[in-house]
C-alpha cells in the first residue's frame, strides 16, 4: 500500500492542486479582493440565509387549471358544432363536476357530432386529453383524463415560470433564481430583497386582460339579485373603483382578450393626470379592437382584470391603430404593478404563496462572519490537538483537513452549489470526519508498533487495516446523506451536499494524500522508529 | 517532545462490568424521553406546524423585553404568540399562527406580519427584524411528513448495510443504539423546549450517521478480535475490542465536540439549536457505542463461533483428505 511510482505522484498531486485551486475566485472575493478577470471564475452562490434575501414558494391550483380547460372546450365544442353543416344544436348544457355534459337536439346527428369534436379530443400533443363518452343515445359527456389534465398544468407551469421570470426581472432586482419545484409549484429567490411585500402583488396576479360590451339593456334590479340576463354574465368591479361594490352584465361573446398586448406603459391621463396604463395591441389586436370600437360608437365596454371590472368607458369614437388607455382609479404605483403584469403577459394558472422567508443582510452577514470564526477557531485548535498527539503524522493530517476544506469549496464553485448556513454546519462535521479517518489510521499504526512491527510494516497495515472501517463508516454516512438530500428542502439540503462532497474529498485527502507523504518520507528517512 | 496521549497505552477498563446498571439507565432514560416528548411535546416549528415566524434583534439592550412583548402583540387581536430567546438573550423568535382564513386568502397573513412590525417599531426603537418565515399548513404537512420519512429510511437503510457487512446481531444492535441515540436527542429537545425547527431534523439525521460510525468502528474491532482469539470469553473480548478503540473513540468525540463548541458559542444565534442537539448526540452516540452497541451482541447470542464458516461438505471431504480430525 506503500508504493506510489511517479506517475502516481503526479496524478495526485494535479488533482489535489486543480481542485483546491478552483476555490481561490471564492476566498479572493469573500475576502474583500477582486480576482482577476482573465481567469475563469467559478464561485460559491451564498444562500439566502447568508447573504439576506426573500424567498417564496409559489402553488398553483391543478383545479384551476382544470376548470380552465373545461370552459375553453366549452367554448370549442360549441362552435364546432354550429360551424358543422348541417349545424347541430345542442342544449342543456353542464360543467358541473368536472364534466361538460350537453344534450343534442336531433339525436340522429350523434355521428355527425361525433365526427366534429373528435379532433378537439387530442390537442396538440400525443397524449388523449379528453374521454368522451355517449349516454342514452344523444347525451355528450366529455371528460378530462389524468394524462391530459398533467400535461396541462406542466404547460401552465412552464409558461407561467416564464412569466414570473418575466415580471421579477422588471423589478430590476439583481439575480433572482427561479425554479420549479416539483409538479406543481415554482420557487423565487431574490437576494437583497427585504420587503417582499412588492414582489408579491406582483406575483399574486394572472393579470387576464378583457374587453367586453356593457348589455345596456340588463335591468340593474336583476343584475343586484343576480338574475343573469340571456347571453350575459354578470361581472362585479374592483376594489376601490368608481363602482365598487356593484356589478354589471356584460356579453359573454364577442369581446377581445388583452394577451395581443406588444407594450404597456404607466402614463397620466391627459385631462385629468390621473395615473393610467397605456397599452398598445400588435397588428391582428389592433385590428380586432378597432372593428370592436367601430361597431360599437356611443356605447360602454368593461375593461375587465382578473374577472374584475375596472372601469367601464364609453366608446366616443373608433380606436384605429391599436393605441389605448385603460383607467380604473390607479395610484402611480398600482398603475404601474398592472403595466409590468401586462407587459410579461397572463399568468396562466394562479399561483398562490404557500412558504415565505425573508433574512435581513444584516443577520445574513452576521452569520457568514460568525460561522467563519467559529469555523476557523475549531479548526486551530483541533489541528493543535492533532499536532500534539500524533506529532508528524498529525501534521500530515492537518494539511490533509486544510486541503480537504480548499477541495470541497473548489467543487462546490465548479458545480455553482449554494452555501447555506447549515452548510456550514456541515463543513464543521465534515471536518471531524476527515479527522477521524487520521485517527483510526495513526491509533492503529500506534498499536502495530507497539506489537513489534518494524515502521515500514506498522505504517502499511495501520493503513489497510483502517482502511476497512473507514469505508464502512463513510457508507453510512454517504446513505444518511443521500436521503436527507433526497427528500430534504431547502436546510437539509444545504448541509447534506457539503456532506456528500466532503465524504469524497476527506477519504481522498486523509487516506491517499497522507499515505503518499508518509510513504516518501518514510523512503527518505527510514526511521527505526516511528514516534507516533 | 512527548506526543499527547488521551488515553493512557494500555488502558483496561472492565467496561462490562458496569452493563447491567448502564443498561437500566439507557431504558429509563429512553421512556423518559419518549413520555415527555408525548406529555410536553416538541416545541415545533414553523416549518412543521405551519404559521408566521418573525426574528427580532434589540440591537441596544442586553435583553430582549419577552413579557411586554408579549403582552404587546396579544393586544393586536391575532391569538397568543409564542415568544423565546434564539441563541442570545436580545434576540427573538415571534411566532404566530395563521389568521383564521389564511390559507385561502394569503393577504391576511402579510396583512398581520406588517401590523407586527409596526407595532414592534413603534414600542421598541431598536428592534430589527432579521426575518420573516411563512409557512402554510400544507406544506408544513409535507415537510413533516418528509423529514420523519428520510430519518426512517436512513435507520433502516444504514441497519441492513451493517447486516450485509457484519451479521445480523450487528445490524440489530447498532439499530438499538441509534435509536437510543435519537430518543435522547428528542428527550433533549422536550425537556429544554428548544424550538425543532427543520434545522433540528439534519442535526438528528447527522447524530445518526455519527452513532453508526462509532457504532462501526467498534464492531468492525469485535469482529477481527473474534476471528483472532475464538476461546475467549465473550465479556473480555468485547472489553479488549472496546479498549483498543478507545483513544480513537476519545479522539473522534473530542474533536467534534472543539468544533461544535465552537459553533455553538461562536457562531451565529440561528443554528443554536443545532449544534446544541449534536453536542449532546455526540456525547450519547459516544456512551452508546460502548454501553448499548457491544452488550448487544452477547444479548443476542454472537460468539466466538458466529465468524467461523461453515463447513461445506466437500470442505469436509478436503479436510479428511489432508488428514486432519
Amino acid at each position: 500500500m506503500l508504493d506510489f511510482p511517479v506517475w502516481k505522484r503526479i496524478w495526485v498531486w494535479a488533482l489535489t492542486i486543480v481542485v483546491a485551486a478552483c476555490s481561490l475566485p471564492t476566498l479572493v472575493t469573500q475576502l474583500g479582493g477582486s480576482w482577476p478577470s482573465q481567469l475563469p471564475n467559478p464561485q460559491v452562490h451564498l444562500g439566502l440565509d447568508l447573504a439576506g434575501g426573500s424567498q417564496l414558494l409559489l402553488e398553483a391550483q391543478p383545479a384551476d387549471v382544470a376548470k380552465q380547460r373545461l370552459d375553453t372546450m366549452n367554448e370549442t365544442v360549441r362552435t364546432r358544432l354550429r360551424e358543422a353543416k348541417p349545424r347541430i344544436r345542442i342544449g342543456d348544457v353542464s360543467t358541473s363536476g368536472g364534466r361538460l355534459s350537453f344534450l343534442l337536439e336531433d339525436a340522429s346527428q350523434v355521428d355527425a357530432a361525433r365526427e366534429a369534436i373528435l379532433p378537439a379530443l387530442n390537442g396538440s400533443g400525443s397524449v388523449r386529453e379528453w374521454d368522451l363518452q355517449v349516454v342514452d343515445g344523444s347525451r355528450f359527456v366529455l371528460t378530462q383524463t389524468q394524462q391530459g389534465l398533467e400535461q396541462a398544468v406542466t404547460q401552465a407551469m412552464d409558461s407561467a415560470t416564464e412569466v414570473v421570470r418575466k415580471r421579477i426581472d422588471a423589478l430590476g432586482t439583481r439575480e433572482p433564481t427561479i425554479v420549479r419545484e416539483g409538479a406543481k409549484r415554482i420557487m423565487v429567490q431574490v437576494p437583497g430583497l427585504q420587503n417582499p411585500q412588492q414582489l408579491k402583488d406582483l406575483l399574486g396576479k394572472t393579470a387576464e386582460l378583457q374587453f367586453k360590451l356593457v348589455d345596456t339593456a340588463a335591468l340593474q334590479s336583476d343584475i343586484a339579485q343576480g338574475i343573469v340576463p340571456p347571453g350575459d354574465e354578470i361581472v362585479p368591479y374592483a376594489a376601490g373603483t368608481t363602482g365598487a361594490g356593484t356589478s354589471i352584465a356584460v356579453k359573454r361573446l364577442g369581446g377581445i382578450r388583452g394577451d395581443t398586448l406588444t407594450n404597456a406603459q404607466q402614463t397620466n391621463d391627459p385631462q385629468t393626470n390621473e395615473p393610467v396604463v397605456s397599452i398598445q395591441f400588435n397588428g391582428q389586436g389592433a385590428d380586432k379592437f378597432g372593428r370592436l370600437t367601430t361597431e360599437n360608437v356611443n356605447k360602454p365596454f368593461a375593461i375587465i382584470l382578473d374577472g374584475q371590472v375596472l372601469s367601464a368607458p364609453n366608446i366616443n369614437e373608433p380606436i384605429l391603430g391599436g393605441a389605448a388607455i385603460i383607467s380604473g382609479s390607479f395610484t402611480t404605483q398600482s398603475a404601474n404593478e398592472l403595466a409590468i403584469q401586462l407587459r410579461s403577459g397572463a399568468l396562466p394558472v394562479k399561483l398562490t404563496v404557500v412558504d415565505e422567508s425573508t433574512v435581513s443582510a444584516e443577520l445574513g452577514a452576521d452569520s457568514i462572519h460568525k460561522g467563519a470564526i467559529a469555523m476557523l477557531v475549531g479548526t486551530v485548535i483541533i489541528v493543535l490537538l492533532i499536532a500534539s498527539a500524533y506529532g508528524r503524522f498529525g501534521i500530515y493530517a492537518d494539511l490533509a483537513v486544510i486541503i480537504n476544506v480548499l477541495m470541497i469549496l473548489g467543487i462546490m464553485a465548479v458545480f455553482g452549489t449554494t452555501l447555506t448556513l447549515p452548510g456550514i454546519a456541515g463543513f464543521v462535521l465534515t471536518i471531524g470526519t476527515a479527522v477521524d479517518a487520521n485517527v483510526l489510521i495513526n491509533e492503529r499504526v500506534r498499536e502495530e508498533q507497539r506489537r513489534g512491527r518494524k515502521p515500514f510494516q506498522s505504517v502499511d497495515l495501520g493503513y489497510k487495516e483502517a482502511s476497512r472501517t473507514i469505508f464502512d463508516a463513510n457508507i453510512t454516512h454517504v446513505i444518511a446523506a443521500t436521503l436527507m438530500f433526497m427528500f430534504g428542502t431547502g436546510p437539509i439540503k444545504g448541509f447534506a451536499v457539503v456532506l456528500m462532497i466532503g465524504i469524497v474529498t476527506s477519504v481522498f485527502t486523509a487516506v491517499l494524500l497522507t499515505r503518499m507523504w508518509v510513504a516518501l518520507w518514510l523512503r527518505r528517512a527510514r526511521p527505526a522508529t516511528l514516534k507516533i | 517532545m512527548r506526543l499527547l496521549k488521551l488515553v493512557p497505552e494500555n488502558t483496561n477498563i472492565h467496561f462490562l462490568k458496569w452493563q447491567w446498571p448502564t443498561t437500566i439507565i439507557s431504558v429509563l432514560l429512553m421512556v423518559a424521553s419518549w413520555t415527555l416528548v408525548f406529555t410536553e411535546g416538541l416545541n415545533l416549528g414553523v416549518d412543521f406546524v405551519g404559521g408566521q415566524m418573525i426574528r427580532v434583534t434589540f440591537t441596544q439592550s442586553p435583553t430582549a423585553p419577552v413579557a411586554a412583548l408579549r403582552g404587546e402583540i396579544e393586544k393586536l387581536g391575532y391569538g397568543e404568540p409564542v415568544i423565546q430567546t434564539v441563541g442570545s438573550p436580545n434576540a427573538v423568535s415571534i411566532r404566530m399562527r395563521l389568521p383564521h382564513g389564511a390559507e385561502s386568502n394569503p393577504g391576511l397573513s402579510d396583512q398581520m406580519v406588517k401590523v407586527i412590525r409596526a407595532d414592534l417599531t413603534a414600542h421598541h426603537a431598536d428592534a430589527r427584524v432579521d426575518g420573516v418565515d411563512s409557512v402554510s399548513g400544507k406544506v408544513s404537512n409535507e415537510l413533516g411528513w418528509t423529514a420523519f420519512k428520510a430519518l426512517g429510511f436512513a435507520a433502516i437503510a444504514i441497519s441492513i448495510y451493517i447486516w450485509f457487512r457484519f451479521e445480523w446481531q450487528f445490524g440489530v444492535g447498532a439499530l438499538v443504539s441509534l435509536v437510543h441515540d435519537v430518543s435522547l436527542t428528542m428527550g433533549l429537545f422536550a425537556v429544554t423546549q428548544m424550538e425543532f425547527d427543520l434545522t433540528i431534523v439534519a442535526a438528528i439525521l447527522t447524530i445518526l450517521g455519527y452513532s453508526l460510525n462509532d457504532t462501526i468502528v467498534v464492531y468492525d474491532r469485535i469482529r477481527e478480535n473474534l476471528k483472532k482469539y475464538r476461546r475467549m470469553p465473550m465479556n473480555e473480548l468485547l472489553d479488549l475490542s472496546v479498549n483498543e478503540t478507545l483513544a480513537r473513540t476519545i479522539m473522534v468525540a473530542a474533536t467534534m465536540l472543539i468544533t461544535l463548541t465552537a459553533l455553538l458559542v461562536l457562531g451565529p444565534k440561528v443554528i443554536f439549536g443545532f449544534s446544541a442537539a449534536l453536542i449532546v448526540g455526540i456525547v450519547v452516540a459516544t456512551y452508546s457505542s460502548i454501553y448499548a452497541a457491544a452488550p448487544m451482541l452477547t444479548w443476542l447470542g454472537v460468539t466466538g463461533q458466529s465468524f467461523v464458516p461453515t463447513e461445506t461438505p466437500q470442505d469436509r471431504q478436503e479436510r479428511l483428505a489432508r488428514g486432519e480430525v
